[in-house]
């Protein structure tokens, strides 16, 4: 008798009479939407799970997010620093006059920025792809972006360059460049936050963020 | 789970009337979208072709792909754990949170710890558990088991919910108001997210080619307890395993298709490994706990091992005309409805639970809508037919009388003479009722059916109708 | 489905245990409705019950006994018509599955072949064209789990009921729903199976419809029994028997 439970499981399950390979009919690949159209589809897909979607021009979109940003109420608003857009958002912000949302940079591991994380109103982050079926934004968490950015603030912003929007979840796998090794975390997002668990009665917000404000950048 | 308890479960559950209401409605509007979602039946076919073939896909290579699965984790730095038993998963969970110190874990969803009774376990051992999911905290707080695979504290009402948390979290005032009572769950544990030192989760696919675990939710939680805490323990069953990531879409449209109507969860959690070198988060260790407890004995089967292919959406609970109307506490199970009535004679064996498979009609609502297309009727019939040749206590099946009935009901239908002969008595009695008590317990609810006055052979041939 | 087979000059009856028990008008009808259509009916004397309730009892060896003796009942090659979906399923889906002999299973499968139920018989099989004579008159039908599910024959006994000019057909509730008999549950859980019978009848009573039609004894036995028990103003009735009244003339 081996010695170890993996072998005498795997030993049980070998010993088990073998069945005809099932043929391999994988990926069937769903026909792609042509590109204007993937947009609009992931809109409304994302518009159905009660998400907020606006277009933002990709000349000037930072200080036109900030435009838009105002006047929601937020005090302030988190970024990773070391991002390819980290840039523009600090020269938009540096740009105006000061006014909320402030932008703050995550600073260290969460270790040192937990209790700051945890009083922030919002947090922007970039979706590395997405799929308008069935509507979702890939979001690609790692050393540049910490994953829980885009989860402990009851504000999420997204921003999804339009180019990375695949008409299927198979072709944003396949073509979002999502090959092995895999990063530690990849987090596909569909909307807010949500539970139906109290009588099947709809409600945002329970435990990651209540609002989800989707920036597709044109 | 003797055969009585069952029953008198089910007989306390019907007489409930408003848990009926509930349960009906509930399940009703689940199975409305379903529908909605799958508007296509020819789409929907091919995506459950597709489904089954790639559950198939994984469990006909089960032994290689679970090895070519611990080799991705531990590539990606996953410590990865084999447990043979419930009992030596929970030591081994144990261990783990021991040699870290940690005596606070938050919980996400899942029916494998329930299967553990992983809860209690910890608990014995000073380790506080909570459950986070929503539906989970709630009967953590009653003390009480999910009723339903999806949507745990289904049986519960807002007012119920609502004294609940008035009696268990203190300084929470009494209302109603779903928004407001889900603020409370939010500010509760928001709180032990930060503060705990584990986080504890399970895993509805695991991807063997590139050493993947695949969480789905809608709330956030299980982000939380798998991104928060400095650890992450993750139990699943060893029939998880798929092949690759490209398996996944059609099994994720599957799954929350199937269970709650949805298109797509909120968020889907692929986790490939702890925090790597420059990441600001996540937890530093992670560890997979590999559970057999009992499934390779189903898989040992090559009729039964279909059973392995769930993928526990539950669509099954909420289409069984059983299960909608008693609802998963009457099962006294952990697993109910129809998968639950299959899996668990497998696994807690028949002389415990080798009624259930009886308490159906095999009506084959639950295989109509299974996702990943388990012969369901097939595999209770299989049961009840192991119950019988065990004899086991549990199944129903067992009473000498039974037996005795069957083998005369075998002689009459093997020879037409003494076939006719008993339904020449039953029409000379007036009836064929013996007084047996099952059939009394019939009659209850059951005026007795008249036989007819003469034979089919002599109506026949009155009317000339040839008998060859 | 298109085209009807060709008309069998003769057919084989296999009445089921329930009609013999309890339903011989039932087999009457049937012979009756597809005698009017030019075709002859035989009744194999040395048929007895298909096995269902054993094979779904875990009883395999009673019900493979009980296949055995219908495979030489039954020999021939005419078609067999069954007025139940049920049993017609378990011949025709289920003996080829009780037997591991090659030759006992490759006559299993012919029988298969051959069986076919009722209301498709009429359909398929004959073309009926039924012409109404009866009151106006609104019923409610009822899907047998296996008509639905195993047979797929559900259609056809719709397309009878619709071809009925003063029959007005309403819709159950739960029509996808079992009403609950389940042969063996019925006697091991009989107070769910009580609880799926009163709500089918809570249905049908909604409907407004008095008269419930179903292509199954078994689930005419269970509810009909549930009816009576509780003293219900409601009838229900076998969709051969049914369609012999109509075309009489009620």
């Amino acid at each position: 008798m081996p010695e170890h439970a993996r072998d005498r499981i795997l030993a049980r399950l070998r010993r088990a009479p073998r069945e005809a390979q099932p043929p391999d009919d994988a990926a069937t690949p769903r026909a792609p939407a042509p590109g204007g159209e993937a947009a609009a589809a992931l809109e409304a897909a994302l518009a159905a799970m009660r998400a907020e979607v606006q277009r933002l021009p990709r000349e000037g979109w930072a200080g036109e997010l900030r435009e838009r940003l105002r006047g929601r109420g937020l005090s302030s608003l988190l970024y990773a620093r070391d991002t390819p857009w980290a840039p523009a958002l600090e020269e938009a912000w540096a740009a105006g006059p000061e006014r909320p949302p402030a932008l703050v940079a995550w600073e260290g591991t969460v270790e040192d920025f937990r209790d700051r994380l945890f009083v922030a109103d919002a947090a922007i982050t970039r979706a590395e792809a997405a799929a308008a079926d069935p509507g979702v934004l890939v979001l690609r968490p790692g050393p540049a972006e910490p994953r829980l950015l885009s989860l402990v603030p009851p504000v999420h912003v997204v921003l999804v360059p339009g180019e990375r929007i695949f008409g299927t979840l198979e072709e944003a796998l396949a073509g979002g460049g999502f090959t092995p090794p895999l990063p530690a975390n990849l987090v596909l997002v569909s909307g807010p936050s949500k539970t139906a668990d109290i009588e099947l009665t709809l409600a945002f917000g329970v435990h990651g963020p209540r609002e989800l404000l989707v920036f597709i950048l044109e | 789970m003797g055969d009585s308890g069952f029953e008198a479960r089910v007989e306390q559950a019907l007489a409930d009337a408003g848990l009926r209401r509930n349960f009906a409605s509930a399940m009703g509007g689940f199975a409305a979208r379903r529908l909605a979602v799958f508007p296509d039946a020819a789409a929907l076919e091919r995506l459950r072709e597709q489904g089954a073939a790639a559950r198939r896909r994984a469990l006909a290579r089960l032994p290689e792909l679970l090895e070519e699965l611990e080799r991705a984790l531990v590539g990606n730095g996953i410590h990865v754990h084999w447990a043979e038993t419930a009992a030596v998963g929970n030591r081994i969970v144990l261990e783990i949170l021991e040699a870290h110190g940690v005596r606070r874990v938050v919980k996400g969803k899942s029916m494998v710890s329930e299967e553990m009774h992983l809860n209690a376990f910890l608990a014995r051992h000073g380790i506080d558990a909570v459950e986070t999911d929503l539906g989970e905290f709630i009967i953590q707080l009653a003390g009480e088991t999910p009723s339903h695979i999806i949507v745990p504290a289904v049986h519960k009402n807002r007012a119920q919910i609502a004294r609940l948390f008035h009696e268990k979290i203190p300084g929470t005032p009494y209302t109603e108001e779903v928004a407001e009572l889900n603020a409370v769950a939010r500010r509760t544990l928001r709180r032990m997210f930060r503060e705990a030192g584990a986080g504890l989760s399970g895993v509805n696919f695991a991807v063997a080619a590139t050493g993947t675990l695949c969480l789905v939710e809608n709330e956030g939680n299980g982000r939380m307890c798998t991104g928060v805490p400095p650890l992450h323990i993750a139990v699943m069953g060893i029939e998880k395993v798929i092949e690759r990531l490209e398996d996944l879409p059609p099994l994720l449209r599957l799954l929350t298709g199937s269970a709650t109507g949805q298109r797509v969860t909120t968020y889907v959690n692929l986790i490939s490994g702890p925090r790597r070198a420059g990441d600001p988060d996540g937890p530093r260790e992670v560890h997979v706990v590999l559970l057999d407890n009992g499934r390779s004995a189903v898989y040992a089967d090559p009729e039964l091992r279909a059973t392995l292919q769930c993928i526990r959406c539950g669509c099954c609970l909420n289409h069984c005309p059983v299960y909608t109307r008693i609802g998963g506490h009457a099962y006294g199970t952990t697993y109910p409805g129809p998968i639950g009535k299959v899996l668990t004679p497998q696994l807690a064996g028949l002389e415990r639970a080798g009624g259930l498979p009886f308490a159906s009609t095999l009506c084959g609502a639950c295989e109509e809508v299974c996702p990943v297309k388990i012969p369901l009727t097939r595999l209770l019939r299989r049961l009840r037919e192991e119950t019988v040749r065990a004899g086991a206590a549990g199944g129903a099946g067992a009473g000498a009388l039974e037996r005795l009935a069957w083998r005369g009901y075998g002689l009459s239908a093997q020879h037409p003479r003494l076939y006719r002969l008993l339904f020449a008595c039953g029409r000379w009695l007036g009836g064929l009722m013996p007084p047996v008590a099952a059939l009394e317990r019939w009659g209850r609810a059951h005026a007795e059916p008249r036989f007819a006055r003469l034979s089919l052979r002599r109506l026949f041939r009155k009317r000339g109708i040839p008998d060859a | 489905m298109a085209d009807p087979s060709p008309k069998p000059a003769r057919v084989q009856l296999f009445a089921t245990c329930l009609v013999e028990a309890f339903f011989p008008e039932t087999a009457l009808a049937a012979v009756e409705l597809i005698e009017r259509e030019g075709v002859e009916v035989v009744f194999p004397a040395g048929q007895t019950c298909c096995g269902q309730p054993a094979y779904n009892a875990g009883h395999r060896n009673e019900a493979r006994a009980a296949a055995r003796r219908q495979l030489s009942a039954l020999a021939g090659d005419l078609p067999v018509v069954v007025p139940s979906a049920s049993c017609a399923g378990m011949m025709k889906h289920h003996y080829p599955r009780l037997f591991s002999d090659p030759a006992e299973r490759e006559a299993a499968e012919r029988l298969a072949h051959r069986v076919v139920e009722f209301g498709e018989f009429l359909v398929r099989g004959l073309g009926v064209r039924l012409r109404d004579a009866g009151p106006p008159l609104r019923v409610a039908w009822h899907s047998s789990c296996h008509a639905l599910r195993e047979m797929g024959v559900v259609l056809f006994a719709k397309a009878l009921l619709a071809g009925l000019a003063r029959v007005d057909v309403v819709p159950l509730a739960r029509e996808t729903e079992c009403c609950g008999f389940g042969g063996i549950f019925a006697v091991k859980h009989p107070a769910l199976s009580a609880a799926m019978a009163e709500d089918k009848l809570a249905d049908l009573a909604a409907t407004g419809a008095e008269r419930l039609i179903a292509g199954d004894c078994g689930c005419l036995l269970h509810l009909q029994g549930a009816i009576e028990a509780r003293g219900l103003p409601l009838r229900v009735q076998h969709l051969a028997e049914f369609l012999r009244e109509r075309v009489h003339g009620g």
